[in-house]
């Protein structure tokens, strides 16, 4: 999440990366201060990060939706989804993963480009359908969105040249067909 | 009709007092001057206890809550007043105690912007709550009181705050009282659904079982299954343990009891978890103080666990069967579908560790704390409400005084808080006016809280002060007689006052034991004076050890059952 991570470590695997996983987590809520903060606390007590978060109101404005990714040990997780949908404010909280659910997140990346080198970026950047929100005479900002694989390779292509930063928003889920998420 | 207006700080009072609160304790502050003005203004039942210290009046609540099974309510200031709080609220969260606090706040303009005793209780407190609310319209107060004391009183309870600013509580309420409540993510109803696959899965494992035992926790007295689960272990031919705070829902002094299992529990209770095939636990969490070490724990068993609350479920331990919900509804659908187990063996067997291990001690050599204990429940006959602090007097007590009824045991067991005891004791008095009531506290414990001798004896309850006085903190000098080569480091209670001294200067009526031949003496005194509190300070002897033990983080195999020859590892589990 923070600026200017040298591009060269943004994919590298942290040594816990193997048995730690990501899980996402989809928790409709009551639309009111104090509940992410709820929710937040029932993490940090058992240890698991937030690596993501996406939240916003629903069609309902007295819903939210809370697109969660935590990173922690897989086992444990489903003992804390229990704790997490036992708070008052939260209707349900589940997990999802991308057999289930369809998951995109977008991600803007600012790159130090003049015209020497923007054709190759804009190609590349077409390839992974993005579009170029902001061109400077020494500077480009392009918009990436899909899934977060497909945004991890596209930044790895882009990080020959010289980035900025990056600000990515955090995945959102839904689930497939016709169920609820 | 016409009613005359009203402010929120009315319409709050007139809420809870319909709702069948009895009563209020609390300590007033400029935050909170609404709402005390409107225990004035607002002609109700509910009686108000002005305490010393709002630490207190939580555990006065907490303890009536324990007596009844009902909350009671907790009025406070903003700021230190709520903070004052704290301890209490988490005594009674890790409990399961309902109770509803009422905190006053800074006027909501100034919310955020240190104002005077502006403190934001709201967020301090939601990891020690089950739920808190922040007042934001005054019109809101009526439904948001229903909210407070239904989320309290139903599922698993626990204590709900609400925090109310002062522009709040005193602006003109022009709302209704029937509005209807607005939870959409709290469902405690869904207890009663019980799925029947798994009260059938459960029901076909005990049919298989030789060596079975239940183990009762306090979720079986906050559901009132004392019959079923009496029903449950007589059909079965079952003995049955009880947690700490399950103490009562099952007659210690039935045949089929076990008594207290965990760290100080009776070596029967313990060997038998470690030989049964089958663990049938019923409304307790498997705490860390029953299961010592958790994969070791009953792994030779089948696992049955019953809770209210599925996130209990393979939290502590992985078990064979869980089923969600209200432990009365599911032994009662349980019952109809076992029968009597072949448990002759197994019931001879126990019975032989019962004779070989029993809880005993000396009366020589010294007064000890478990001869005042004893004698007190043998001169009370178990029948006394019974609250008590935390370390080696609480052990003791749990052990020789039995109880054969729910809601009869107050003690603080997840928290272990300190200074509990005897604010409780006040609770459970005022909830209880026709009963004995003692307060058995240790010489430390008894310090952290001993104000509110003065609303003890302002209120004239007859409450039976027990200080087991032996000048130190037994439990951790324990330890570290154990396992710190007997280095004792922050322990000595050097400069203790003369309790019964420090009882007359509030008015109190006061006895000294010293004597091991002087106790039923005194103790029938006290029993006998009921025009308001009395001290009975006793002199315990000094360096006495609370077994059975099972070090913290050990197997309950490890059980040492009276003081080791050798010394003993560190525990590796926490305190």
């Amino acid at each position: 999440m923070s600026d200017r991570i040298p591009a060269t470590t943004d994919k590298k695997p942290s040594p816990q990366a193997d048995i730690i996983n990501i899980h996402t987590l989809s928790v409709y809520v009551n639309n009111q201060p104090g509940v992410l903060g709820r929710i937040c606390n029932v993490f940090s007590r058992r240890g698991f990060n937030i690596e993501s978060l996406v939240v916003s109101q629903t069609r309902n404005p007295r819903f939210s939706r809370m697109t969660i990714g935590i990173s922690g040990h897989p086992e444990g997780l489903h003992q804390i989804i229990m704790q997490v949908s036992k708070l008052i404010d939260v209707i349900h909280c589940q997990e999802h993963t991308d057999r289930d659910a369809v998951s995109k997140e977008m991600v803007l990346v600012k790159i130090a480009a003049g015209p020497e080198n923007r054709t190759e970026i804009l190609q590349i950047v077409g390839h992974y359908n993005g579009k170029t929100v902001d061109l400077q005479e020494d500077s480009l900002i392009c918009l990436l969105s899909g899934n977060t694989d497909k945004l991890d390779a596209a930044i790895r292509l882009l990080s020959k040249f010289e980035i900025i930063e990056t600000i990515r928003t955090g995945k959102v889920v839904m689930a497939r067909g016709l169920t609820d998420t | 009709m016409h009613t005359p207006p009203m402010d929120g700080a009315q319409a709050l009072i007139k809420t809870l007092a319909d709702l069948g609160i009895e009563y209020v304790f609390g300590y007033s502050g400029g935050a909170a001057l609404p709402i005390f003005d409107a225990l004035e203004t607002v002609k109700t039942n509910m009686k108000f206890v002005l305490v010393r210290h709002e630490q207190g009046a939580v555990h006065m609540a907490d303890g009536y809550a324990r007596a009844t099974g009902k909350p009671a309510v907790v009025l406070v200031t903003s700021g230190p007043g709520a903070g004052n709080t704290i301890t209490g609220l988490m005594t009674a969260q890790m409990d399961s105690v309902p109770m509803i606090v009422l905190c006053g706040q800074t006027v909501s303009w100034m919310l955020g912007k240190d104002a005077f005793q502006e403190a934001d209780i709201f967020n301090i407190t939601q990891p020690v709550v089950k739920h808190n609310f922040l007042i934001k319209e005054t019109n809101d107060l009526p439904r948001i009181a229903k909210e407070a004391y239904h989320i309290a009183t139903t599922g698993r309870p626990g204590p709900v705050l609400i925090d109310i600013p002062k522009d709040k509580s005193q602006a003109p309420f022009t709302g209704t009282f029937d509005e209807p409540m607005d939870l959409p993510g709290y469902h405690p109803e869904e207890a009663l659904k019980i799925d029947q696959s798994s009260v059938k899965e459960a029901a076909k494992l005990i049919a298989q079982a030789k060596r079975p035992i239940i183990l009762a926790g306090q979720g079986a007295m906050i559901a009132r299954a004392d019959k079923e689960l009496l029903m449950l272990a007589e059909t079965l031919g079952c003995p049955v343990t009880t947690t700490l705070l399950g103490k009562g829902v099952f007659p210690e002094t039935h045949p089929l009891s076990l008594g207290m299992l965990g760290m100080h529990g009776t070596a029967y209770a313990n060997k038998a978890i470690c030989e049964a095939d089958l663990i049938f636990n019923v409304g307790s969490r498997f705490d860390d103080r029953i299961i010592g070490k958790p994969h070791m724990f009953g792994r030779n068993a089948k696992l049955i666990h019953v809770d209210i609350d599925a996130s209990e479920f393979n939290k502590m331990i992985q078990v064979d069967v869980t089923i969600k919900g209200d432990a009365k509804a599911v032994l009662s659908d349980l019952l109809p579908l076992v029968e009597k187990l072949p448990t002759t063996e197994w019931l001879e067997h126990l019975d032989t560790y019962k004779k070989k291990f029993p809880l005993t001690y000396k009366k020589q050599g010294g007064l000890r704390m478990q001869q005042v204990i004893d004698e007190f429940y043998q001169l009370t006959e178990g029948k006394a409400i019974i609250s008590t602090d935390v370390g080696q007097h609480q052990m003791w007590a749990a052990q020789f005084y039995k109880n054969d009824s729910s809601y009869h045991w107050l003690s603080s067991g997840g928290a272990g808080t300190m200074g509990f005891g005897f604010p409780a004791a006040i609770g459970a008095q005022f909830a209880c006016p026709d009963k004995t009531v003692i307060s058995i506290s240790g010489d430390g414990g008894f310090q952290m809280t001993l104000f509110e001798l003065a609303t003890a004896a302002i209120h004239k309850l007859p409450i039976k002060i027990l200080i087991l006085n032996n000048s130190y903190l037994g439990m951790v000098r324990q330890w570290q007689e154990l396992f710190f080569d007997n280095r004792e480091s922050g322990v000595d209670l050097l400069g203790n006052p003369n309790f019964v001294k420090l009882g007359e200067a509030y008015g109190i009526k006061g006895w000294h034991i010293r004597r091991p031949a002087d106790v039923t003496r005194i103790l029938q005194q006290a029993l006998d004076y009921n025009d308001g509190p009395c001290i009975i300070e006793a002199e315990c002897i000094k360096h006495e050890n609370v077994f059975p033990m099972i070090p913290a983080g050990a197997a309950l195999e490890d059980m040492i059952t009276e003081a080791p020859k050798h010394k003993m590892e560190k525990p590796t589990g926490s305190t």
